[in-house]
């Protein structure tokens, strides 16, 4: 093992490395293109043998690695926010034709208003492609994760492209020391990829992608992706096994965190969970008996882990990173349709959303959320859904809006002037 | 002296990243009508209308590429040819989607040459990857792709049948679609009010190995022109007018005559580009009037019926007498 000072990006580029992929389809964005730029340096210096081609859009990229990989070689490649929304068509397709490859997903706030800091809504928009999901929350991890992400998306009963998720700037931008496992161990961990029948060669013909027509075939062929999907959840067990034993770094589906005799939770995913994690310790040192789970593996769903792990506690706070916009949190859907009509389900589960274009969730909003679940529970009450944001902030942005109206005046009155001089 | 036989495509050469080479035991030279294969490759029974040009332009071209080629397919028209769990191809298909044929295309030939390289694809099994897909993705949506799969000088042959309109969706206007041309979204009195775009032109600019228009109605020219093209690596890009039943408007038996006399009036000009040069393959001696070629079709009826619109064909037919004017000088 090799410890170096890495970056989210520079660890994700090492775990395609480690993977010894054959195939980069790229595309440059914000946060994600150092890590193209790793693997490009590589390559060129002959250190890593692979293929590099930088495509003109993440449409067209998406559509080169599935292609690829339905070609029977090793492809990995990555993106972020509007590079993946730009080729969701794409990111359904290759799901659809049961590509195994890796793609890492930069996580970032989609436009508009365009920013680059991370949040969850663009991840989230993949949701029900077929790709499985593993979120991060450390560099290392991010390694480790796009070794194991091949394993999943090439098993044989599983086969569908996999996003290894890590968040912008948090992650992608941070350097944090990261133990890099021995190439011919890493080699051996992830083994060659068998394409099977996944292969154009003249003396093989095959049709892929075919279209269908009815409803029946369609429905099978959506039908046997999700069970493909599904079947993750059990592989993933074997393949987390495999890699303590290899490496000595065990991953969870669920990395759950001081929960055993919590009677309060957070929920979360991705770097922001190192927040609470924080926020957890504080809270315990204050008599709390709280704890936090956070989801490495987003799909397939872990639902019966979920509901093992929450039934039965006093309340839990789901904090998404993301907004669906009319309905709120995505993970707290999810997690309260995992919980739904279990007798000891918690009796308040609540949402926050938060995180949003990397707005902090600060330490005193983790007390104030404990304290609400305390108040709702004692009471049995419902509590409704809370969007994250200080008095402060809010001073901040009317002095913004405040900017931006006097400068509008100023603009109206220069037009006006303008015209009456034109006039004269 | 570069040919090649049809009855034994496992004879054709292939090199790794070169593609397909062909080589001097073979006998046939398209010199002659007689010299054309006599039956199809492709598999019968597809789902395509009658008379379909397009269709025609693909046989044709099939018979001569062979069985080694993997189609990439954008949405369109062709896309129905592969319906699970039937397929007339007898190498390889991949439908992707509108936009995105030529990178499908990048990613399956890199797998191949990066497998090839490994030694993990023996040479007889390599494969020629051609992209197939309607005017509607090739001079829009996926015009993108295709430029930049032409700057990556990918090793590729490209397949437009230009059906000018996007057909599979009821031949709606597209940027193909011939001045006056009634469509489903141009019903007015004066049909399509825009000007075919010069898809060749933007092509040719690429500076591509090969570019070429073809006709399935003009078969030797086609066939010379694919044998040709199968000298060279490099994109290889080929746009064929499709006359369509469909979405023309006109009884399917006469496809053939409409795609004669697209080339007879000089309407569609068969030619070619290579090392930056444009030869026309096969210049009509005496050009028809275009009005031979348009009278012909229902979406151009509204030029002869209730009245005849004199200034509208005349305009039609000057740009056709521009075009001639120009090429000739
Ligand atoms: C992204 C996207 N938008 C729209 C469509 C709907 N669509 C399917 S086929 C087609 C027409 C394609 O036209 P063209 O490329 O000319 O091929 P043709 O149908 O004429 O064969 C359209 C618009 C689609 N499949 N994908
Ligand atoms: S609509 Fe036209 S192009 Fe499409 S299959 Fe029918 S004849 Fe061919």
């Amino acid at each position: 093992m090799n410890r170096k000072l890495l970056t989210g990006n520079a660890a994700a580029a090492w775990g395609a490395r480690l993977a010894q992929v054959d195939y980069v389809p790229a595309f440059p964005i914000t946060p994600q293109t150092e890590i193209i730029e790793n693997l490009s340096l590589w390559i060129d210096s002959g250190e890593m043998d692979a293929r590099l081609v930088t495509l003109e859009s993440e449409h067209s990229m998406i559509t080169a690695a599935g292609s690829a990989a339905t070609s029977g070689v090793r492809v990995f490649t990555s993106t972020s926010s509007q590079g993946l929304l730009y080729g969701m068509e794409m990111i359904y397709t290759v799901a659809g034709w049961r590509a195994p490859f890796v793609m890492v997903n930069v996580s970032r706030g989609l436009s508009s208003p365009i920013t680059l800091e991370p949040d969850h809504n663009d991840i989230m928009a993949a949701r029900d492609s077929g790709f499985l999901q593993i979120h991060c929350a450390t560099c290392q991890e991010i390694t480790d994760s796009v070794l194991m992400a091949y394993r999943l998306a090439e098993h044989k009963d599983i086969r569908v492209p996999a996003i290894v998720n890590q968040d912008g700037f948090y992650l992608s931008f941070t350097r944090e020391p990261v133990s890099l496992p021995d190439a011919d161990r890493a080699a051996a961990f992830v083994g060659e990829f068998d394409p099977e029948n996944l292969q154009f060669k003249a003396s093989a013909p095959l049709s892929q992608a075919m279209a269908v027509l009815g409803g029946g075939p369609y429905s099978y062929f959506r039908y046997e992706t999700h069970l493909a999907v599904q079947r993750a959840l059990s592989v993933y067990e074997e393949v987390a096994d495999e890699f303590a034993s290899a490496f000595g770094r065990r991953y969870d589906i669920i990395d759950n965190y001081r929960m055993d005799d919590a009677e309060y939770a957070f929920v979360m995913m991705g770097s922001f969970a190192t927040k609470a994690h924080d926020a957890v310790d504080s809270l315990r040192n204050a008599g709390w008996k709280v704890g936090l789970a956070r989801l490495r593996l987003f799909r397939p769903f872990p639902q019966e882990k979920i509901r093992q792990l929450l039934t039965a506690r006093r309340a839990v706070a789901v904090i998404d990173q993301n907004i669906s916009m009319g309905m709120g949190g995505v993970l707290h859907s999810e997690v309260a349709a995992a919980l739904y009509g279990l007798k000891n389900a918690p009796a308040v589960l609540a949402s926050y959303i938060g995180g949003l274009g990397g707005r902090d969730i600060s330490q005193v909003e983790f007390f104030e959320m404990i304290n609400e679940l305390k108040h709702a529970s004692d009471k049995s009450e419902p509590l409704p859904p809370r969007l994250l944001y200080t008095e402060n902030e809010l001073t901040e942005i009317r002095k913004l809006q405040a900017i931006a109206q006097v400068e509008h005046a100023d603009i109206q009155q220069a037009g006006t002037g303008q015209a009456e001089t034109d006039r004269k | 002296m570069l040919t090649f036989s049809r009855q034994e495509p496992g004879r054709r050469k292939q090199t790794g990243n070169e593609g397909i080479i062909m080589t001097s035991e073979s006998i046939v030279h398209f010199h002659r009508m007689k010299d054309m294969p006599s039956s199809h490759l492709l598999g019968t029974g597809t789902p395509m209308c009658a008379g379909c040009g397009g269709l025609e332009t693909l046989h044709n071209m099939y018979d001569i590429l062979g069985e080694k080629t993997v189609f990439v397919n954008a949405a369109g028209c062709m896309t129905l040819l592969s319906v699970y769990p039937f397929t007339p191809f007898r190498g390889g298909w991949l439908y992707t989607a509108m936009a995105s044929a030529p990178a499908g295309a990048q990613g399956v030939r890199d797998a191949m040459d990066i497998l090839l390289q490994k030694k993990k694809l023996s040479t007889e099994d390599n494969m020629e990857v051609v992209v197939i897909t309607g005017d509607g993705s090739a001079y829009g949506m996926g015009l993108s792709a295709t430029s930049a799969a032409m700057d990556r000088n990918l090793n590729f042959i490209y397949l437009c049948y230009d059906n000018e309109g996007y057909g599979n969706t009821g031949q709606q206007y597209s940027a193909a679609t011939p001045h006056a041309a009634i469509t489903s979204t141009s019903k007015g009195s004066h049909g399509y009010p825009g000007f075919k775009k010069d898809l060749f032109s933007i092509w040719a600019a690429h500076r591509p190995a090969y570019v070429a228009t073809i006709i399935g109605a003009e078969p030797l020219d086609l066939a010379k022109k694919i044998e040709k093209l199968q000298t060279m690596t490099g994109p290889r890009m080929l746009i064929s007018l499709a006359p369509c039943p469909t979405g023309w408007d006109y009884d399917p038996k006469l496809s053939v005559e409409i795609g004669r006399l697209a080339v007879q009036t000089g309407i569609w000009p068969l030619k070619e580009y290579s090392d930056g040069k444009i030869k026309h393959t096969k210049i009509p001696k005496q050009r028809k009037p275009v009005e031979d070629y348009l009278k012909l079709q229902g979406r151009f009826k509204h030029l002869f019926e209730p009245q005849r619109d004199e200034a509208g064909i005349a305009e039609i037919q000057a740009r056709i007498d521009a075009y001639w004017t120009r090429v000739m000088a």
